[in-house]
């Protein structure tokens, strides 16, 4: 059934690369950003304050995208759609999948390999121009999340099965500003109940109200279709039987053009569920509808 | 032996020389770019990427484009840290009654990049130029 999910995207990303007429091409090249885990706009672990789409406050614009991430003993595959009005709100629905490896799911006597979780996204772009205004463009949004069943979350200690996160992300790009290459940086700060994203359910003994985490990312546009940066992103730990880390990586984009653009990363997410040492490879890829 | 110290002290003055190239007063982003012939194909590139822009032709079909092109080019070299004058008008009176969508602004910068393109400037280059020019834009959106 994924399998068949993730190819429906891909024939729809190839499918959009020979239509490029149809892309809402309001804004320059690159300041869509890319999806994030969540589905919101932003840089890949992290939601931005720019919003998923090239709508310019004129315009609208509609995006899907797909990421997977392989680390050493897990996967999670994200797949959403998102769609951004006059470059002032965003709305994303994303489905996430994530897969346990076999000894969990027989030392658990799990029904299913895979733990599923919907994420409702929303984002309000409050001020600015990540680009062209004096102080970085400022979002407030949200991201609400509902996993499919709650025997993983509930076994490991975790409160509830759904949780609703809110954030303030500041964005900005600094025309020329290394030996004349744009550099662009965000930080957000996210308010959150959420064990290893949510996947692990919402609170625990060792925690159950909400803490303020701050994400951070700084990219480097190489050309106008490359661009290179890291990300960091605090969690929380409020599970005693499951130590949380915080998560790292390196990244490249390539944006081609204004339709679609794709991401590979090395990422470094340290102890999750009890493996140690998760690092593996994300790569996303998003095609924009219009 | 001899042959290597003849080769310790090339390298010996070339490194000198490479100390003392950061001590001359910097260029300005004119100069580097190749000065007035320079800004002047710029120029040029831009009007034809208008020309031959629908969407932002219809803006300057009443424009004199010999003194849009004389009073770009004032700008752009004075923007860049050349050794004119600008004589033209403010940008806001330029650009009043224009009602310049967001769109629009952001597909002319494309146009200005592809006639920076073609007038050679590097990837560096036209971003430094983009970088003086950005703070003009409220002077010219939706007025």
């Amino acid at each position: 059934m994924r399998g068949k999910h993730i190819k429906t995207v891909m024939v729809g990303g190839i499918f959009l690369c020979a239509t490029p007429i149809m892309a809402a091409e309001g804004k320059l090249l690159a300041t869509a950003g890319l999806s994030q885990l969540e589905g919101s706009g932003g840089g890949g672990l992290v939601p931005w304050a720019t919003l998923a789409g090239y709508d310019s406050r004129d315009e609208t614009a509609a995006s899907l995208f797909i990421t997977d991430v392989n680390v050493t003993d897990y996967r999670l595959t994200s797949m959403g759609v998102a769609t951004s009005l006059y470059d002032r709100v965003e709305l994303s629905y994303t489905q996430q999948t994530f897969v346990l490896p076999a000894s969990l799911v027989t030392g658990l006597s799990l029904d299913s390999e895979e733990i599923k979780q919907d994420v409702i996204g929303v984002k309000v772009r409050l001020y600015g121009d990540a680009v062209y205004s004096l102080y970085p463009q400022v979002s407030v949004g949200l991201q609400h999340k509902q996993l499919d069943n709650d025997f993983v979350a509930s076994y490991l200690g975790a409160k509830d099965d759904s949780g609703t996160d809110f954030y303030v992300a500041a964005t900005k790009v600094h025309l020329g500003a290394v030996a004349g290459y744009n550099l662009v940086w965000n930080l957000t700060a996210r308010a959150t109940k959420a064990n290893e994203m949510g996947l692990l359910g919402y609170g625990g003994p060792d925690n159950s109200g909400y803490q303020v985490m701050m994400e951070g990312s700084i990219g480097l546009l190489l050309s106008p279709n490359w661009v290179v940066g890291m990300e960091y992103r605090q969690k929380p730990s409020n599970l005693s039987s499951v130590e949380e880390d915080d998560w790292k990586d390196v990244f490249v984009s390539y944006m081609p053009n204004k339709n679609v653009n794709f991401t590979a990363a090395y990422a470094d997410l340290g102890t999750v569920a009890t493996q140690k040492n998760q690092k593996g490879v994300y790569l996303s890829m998003t095609g924009y509808l219009w | 032996m001899v042959n290597h110290l003849k080769t310790a002290l090339l390298m010996m003055s070339v490194l000198l020389v490479a100390c003392a190239t950061p001590t001359k007063t910097p260029i300005s982003l004119y100069d580097e770019i190749g000065g007035q012939p320079t800004i002047e194909a710029i120029t040029d590139n831009f009007i034809d990427e208008i020309s031959f822009n629908k969407d932002i032709y219809r803006y300057f079909e009443k424009t004199n484009i010999t003194r849009f092109r004389e009073k770009f080019i004032e700008h752009l070299c004075v923007d860049t840290g050349g050794p004119c004058t600008y004589t033209g008008d403010t940008m806001l009176k330029v650009h009043q009654g224009q009602k310049i969508t967001e769109t629009d602004f952001n597909l002319t910068v494309d146009l200005l990049v592809n006639a920076m393109k073609k007038a050679g400037l590097t990837y560096a280059q036209q971003n430094r130029v983009l970088k003086v020019l950005a703070p003009m834009r409220g002077e010219m959106l939706y007025k």
